[in-house]
């Protein structure tokens, strides 16, 4: 097989990967609304900081959650 | 060898279609979605839990809800609100579910009660037609079924001003 059926080949995989990807639709976001994906509460999240700021002298960076229906 | 060139043009012309094939799918699969001035689809065709009603010549709003969906626990009493005061001028409101189970739902309009006409797309077919970008989302149609207005989300009292402002418009 030549070179240029290999490269064409190789893109046609790519392309059917491409194809293959799939994006949360905003309204099949009721598995990450719910509570528990939005990690501990915030009582829970406060106390973990305060002792992660007492033993490492750090904090923050921990903005980013994987939960919430990304609503409105 | 003139064969043989022809042959390997042939099959870069296959392999190329196939790509192009290929590329338009994706590009289908992330198709715009619906904008002011098209026409919303007919209800009737998605196969909606529910009895679709007659909008033939009413102004009417599309809203889609969910129950896990906190925006659209607000938006209710703003719907309700606004179904007693248009509902004998000429307004429909039509609210469409989208939870996976309708028990949910059936719990949401406990706590959230609605005069309005509640449908359910279980299926999802109307939504991924209309594709939605946000929860909760409604479109104002206008007496000829072309959308006037998209509301992206609910902002409490500016969503509900603006959109006694455009339903006055439309039932001038």
């Amino acid at each position: 097989m030549k070179t240029s059926h290999l490269l064409l080949l190789a893109l046609l995989a790519a392309t059917g990967l491409l194809t293959g990807c799939v994006n949360v639709q905003p309204w099949e976001r009721g598995n990450l609304a719910d509570p528990t994906m939005s990690g501990r509460n915030p009582l829970g999240g406060m106390m973990s900081e305060h002792m992660w700021f007492s033993r490492e002298a750090a904090s923050g960076g921990r903005g980013v959650g994987g939960g919430g229906c990304g609503c409105n | 060898m003139n064969t043989s060139y022809n042959k390997n043009n042939q099959a870069k012309t296959k392999l190329t279609a196939i790509v192009a094939v290929h590329l338009l799918g994706a590009f289908l699969a992330v198709a715009a979605p619906l904008k002011e001035g098209d026409t919303f689809p007919d209800l009737n065709q998605f196969g909606l839990e529910g009895t679709v009603p007659d909008t033939h010549g009413k102004v009417v709003i599309v809203d889609f809800f969910a129950s896990w969906c906190h925006p659209c626990q607000e938006s209710f009493p703003v719907m309700e609100e606004l179904y007693k005061q248009y509902a004998g001028k000429g307004v429909v409101i039509i609210a469409i579910n989208l939870d996976k189970n309708k028990a949910d739902m059936d719990d949401f309009l406990k706590s959230h009660p609605a005069s309005f006409v509640i449908l359910r797309d279980g299926s999802n077919k109307l939504v991924s037609q209309v594709k939605i970008p946000t929860m909760p989302s409604s479109f104002l149609l206008d007496r000829n079924g072309k959308i006037h207005a998209f509301h992206r989300g609910f902002k409490g009292e500016e969503t509900r001003k603006k959109y006694i402002e455009e339903i006055e418009a439309l039932l001038k």
